[in-house]
């Protein structure tokens, strides 16, 4: 019952407690406890996708790559929370390979992005060395194409 | 001429049908096609193999490749074995898959026992096989299944065949595991072919499907194919399985008409099979949970439906309205601008039915329920 529901939230975001009280065939009450529930419990998260280059408003990304010490005890888990705090970081990856983290931050313009990750990132505690790659164009976001949406090309009547 | 062509009318509706393709704005719940569409990684290949050059006639029989990832599909999903050498044959479509079963196995004046309400070509190409169509109607009451006393009295010693069509167009209802055995046995006993036209299996939302081969393969020549598990409408391609000496046969009739099936859609469908979890894992939930909210609301309006087992088809009634399925369609297009496909387009008695199909994002559905529920009231008015 929760993944149905969360199933048809992740492919629906639109539908309202009563729309999804007739797919799951629960009263209102019950799906909007439940989904109360799933927030509270940190698995249900709302978020809308902004394609902002769209609208001309320029933003600039960055993915950074960091190699961190690890700290006895708590491995990666504490610099990765103090870096995640950041407003400015848009996601935070701990990966396998050379480096140890993978950070994507978010700004205005490069040189606000420069001077977090100069004064910010680079001066934290435990961190060694970063590596910064500035994102020019975005194609695919969070299962999201930036693309024309594909044509409905149907017969309007087959059988 | 030839007058067979006489008995296959253009149907009574199709003036509607030509009436919908100027009218703007439609949200048409009248499509029998998949809105979803075909997944990257099937289109991907396709494209690979005109790159590479996989231009090329294949084997009448289609691709040894494909028919053994079939082979491997039906077994793993219903534990029955068809030899990929043998027993399973490609072809465009499960159209032509069924217009050459029944001229293999038909004899002139032949009777093939046909269910109403059924999808649109049987008739037709029971006649053009010069077999005579004999139809036994199936009713809401009986949750559209064949009822099987009915069935045992139009048995003539000319009966050859019955075709079956599970999870079915337009009802969405399919068969249990116990219905079909009794059918089987029915076969056994009158000594008939079942032509089991299963293109709808893997969308199926109640239960799990079984294949009437299950029973009695050897009687049995099953049909499916790519159109609408896996959105494939346009590529053309399906498949028959059935005993060696039927499908030796039917090879005649494929190879001299047809050659082969297009050889990018054979590599296509290939890849689909390969990805069957993953693309079904994602557009089954999806059909599950329209299929619940039109049923839902239908019933709210006060429509007598059933709720399907599968397909993306639901066939309410529209009893208690003063109006039948044609002018409930024409009126609901005209003023509501939602198109829906009249009952009778499926038989002669279904003149009270409509059938919408559910092949519509959420967000479109919504809205045409909306405005259907708008009609339903506004039908309701006048009566009183
Ligand atoms: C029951 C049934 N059989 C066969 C077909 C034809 O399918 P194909 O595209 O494989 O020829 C359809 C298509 O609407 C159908 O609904």
């Amino acid at each position: 019952m929760e993944n149905e529901l969360l199933q048809i939230l992740e492919s629906n975001p639109n539908l309202n407690i009563k729309d999804i009280s007739k797919i799951l065939n629960r009263n209102e009450d019950e799906v909007r406890e439940i989904i109360k529930e799933l927030e509270k419990r940190n698995i249900l998260k709302r978020r809308y996708i902004i394609n902002w280059e769209k609208i001309g408003r320029d933003r600039v990304y960055a993915l950074i790559k960091v190699k961190v010490s690890p700290e006895r005890g708590r491995g990666y888990d504490k610099v990765a929370e103090r870096i995640a705090r950041f407003n400015e970081v848009r996601a935070v990856y701990l990966i396998s390979g050379e480096y140890d983290l993978e950070v994507i931050v978010e700004g205005n313009n490069l040189k606000e992005i420069a001077s977090f990750v100069s004064n910010k990132l680079a001066t934290l505690e435990g961190v060694r060395s970063t590596v910064t790659h500035f994102i020019l164009k975005k194609y695919k976001e969070n299962g999201e194409i930036f693309f024309e949406e594909e044509k409905d090309y149907r017969l309007k009547i087959s059988f | 001429m030839n007058e067979k062509l006489s008995y296959i009318k253009p149907s009574g509706i199709r003036r509607f049908f030509d009436i919908i393709e100027r009218v703007k704005d439609v949200i048409s719940l009248g499509v029998g096609e998949p809105d979803f569409q075909v997944d990257w990684v099937i289109r991907e290949e396709a494209i690979y193999c005109i790159e590479k050059g996989y231009t090329n006639y294949t084997s009448n029989q289609g691709l040894i490749e494909l028919r053994e990832e079939i082979s491997k599909n039906i077994k793993k999903n219903y534990n029955i074995y068809y030899d990929p050498e043998t027993e399973i044959m490609i072809t465009c479509g499960v159209s032509q898959a069924l217009d050459i079963a029944l001229r293999t196995i038909l004899n002139y004046g032949d009777e093939i026992i046909i269910p109403e309400p059924c999808y649109v070509a049987y008739k037709p190409l029971a006649i053009l096989a010069y077999a005579n169509p004999v139809v036994i109607k199936t009713h809401e009451e009986n949750n559209f299944k064949i009822d099987l006393d009915h069935l045992r009295k139009l048995i003539t010693p000319r009966t050859k065949a019955i075709i079956i069509n599970y999870p079915n167009n337009p009802t969405g209802k399919s068969y249990s595991k116990n219905e079909l055995k009794e059918l089987a046995e029915i076969a056994e006993e009158y000594d008939l072919y079942i032509i089991s036209d299963e293109i709808y299996d893997k969308l199926t939302y109640n239960g799990k499907h079984i294949p009437v081969a299950k029973f009695i393969k050897d009687r049995v020549v099953y049909l499916n194919g790519f159109s609408k598990s896996f959105a494939m409408t346009g590529f053309r391609i399906g498949y028959v399985c059935c005993n060696e000496k039927i499908l030796k046969n039917m090879l005649k009739i494929h190879q001299y008409s047809m050659l082969c099936a297009p050889t990018i859609s054979q590599y296509a469908a290939i890849e689909a099979l390969r990805n069957e979890e993953k693309i079904l894992g994602r557009i089954l939930p999806e059909y599950k949970a329209r299929r619940n909210y039109v049923y839902k609301r239908l019933i709210e309006m006060g429509f007598k439906t059933i709720l399907p087992d599968g397909a993306f088809y639901i066939f309410p009634k529209i009893e208690n309205l003063n109006v039948d399925a044609e002018k409930f369609s024409e009126e609901l297009l005209f003023k509501k601008h939602v198109a829906v496909v009249p009952g009778n387009a499926f038989g002669d008695d279904y003149i009270k039915y409509i059938r919408i199909s559910y092949a519509n994002n959420m967000e479109k559905l919504k809205i045409a329920m909306d405005k259907i529920e708008e009609y339903v009231k506004e039908l309701s008015v006048l009566k009183i």
